[in-house]
């Protein structure tokens, strides 16, 4: 299935390779993974990822219909991960197979750039201390989303 | 006939306001999800704070919703932050 919405981790090169044998005329396949980051200034035990499930897949399945139709894609693949992960952990994979690059570039661009903010996730940091502060969006997401 | 909607909330409005989810009897003055969100409010100052808040987004049948969207006995309206998945 091209979107994914998961508790369970994901293989990043079975998932390459998943595509690649579903487009077998594709010259190029583009991919963004985003992963739990942790660092010594603001250093986290764990990201917990909520989500409004009804409502994730279906704006998911949209953003593939967008982009699938907008840059002649040969297929593509969104997996969303949810629940409680860890420093280093995968969160979320955009794959795009086009004929070639600079559509499977862009394409990758624009779904995780749209995904940021139209698909119903929140994040929640836990740090060290046992405290817990939902992480707010940036005006920087809304702007890489509203230049495609 | 049910009169009733869903509703859901999500993220720190689910903190806020102590529910993840409940059935409420639509009354006949509550058309549109500004109307509904005025209601709320009523209900306690915790939840006239979080609702307070700019932040607040909403959905009917998880479809990005503002407060002039009409609501409906059988609609699904869910209440959250701005999304910050990926």
């Amino acid at each position: 299935m091209a979107v994914r919405v998961t508790a369970e981790n994901f293989d990043v090169g079975a998932e390459n390779a998943a595509l690649l044998a579903a487009c077998p005329h594709a010259g190029a396949l583009a991919s963004f993974l985003g992963v739990v980051r942790s660092t010594p200034e603001n250093p986290i035990t764990a990201l917990v990822l909520e989500h409004y499930p009804a409502m994730t897949q279906r704006a998911l399945e949209r953003l593939e219909e967008r982009a699938k139709t907008r840059w002649s894609l040969l297929g593509c693949t969104i997996i969303h991960r949810h629940g409680r992960l860890l420093p280093g952990d995968n969160i979320v994979l955009v794959l795009a197979a086009a004929a070639h690059r600079a559509q499977a570039l862009d394409a990758t661009a624009f779904l995780i750039d749209w995904l940021k903010t139209k698909a119903p996730f929140w994040k929640k940091e836990i740090f060290a201390s046992g405290e817990a502060a939902w992480v707010a969006a940036r005006d920087a997401d809304e702007e890489a989303a509203a230049r495609w | 006939m049910n009169n009733s909607i869903k509703i859901l909330y999500f993220a720190w409005l689910r903190e806020r306001t102590g529910t993840s989810e409940e059935d409420f009897l639509l009354p006949d003055n509550i058309t549109t999800v500004g109307d509904l969100i005025a209601h709320l409010r009523t209900r306690s100052p915790a939840i006239d704070a979080a609702f307070a808040s700019p932040l607040v987004r909403a959905a009917v049948n998880q479809d990005f919703a503002n407060a002039a969207t009409p609501v409906a006995p059988g609609d699904e309206v869910a209440f959250f932050p701005p999304v910050t998945g990926g």
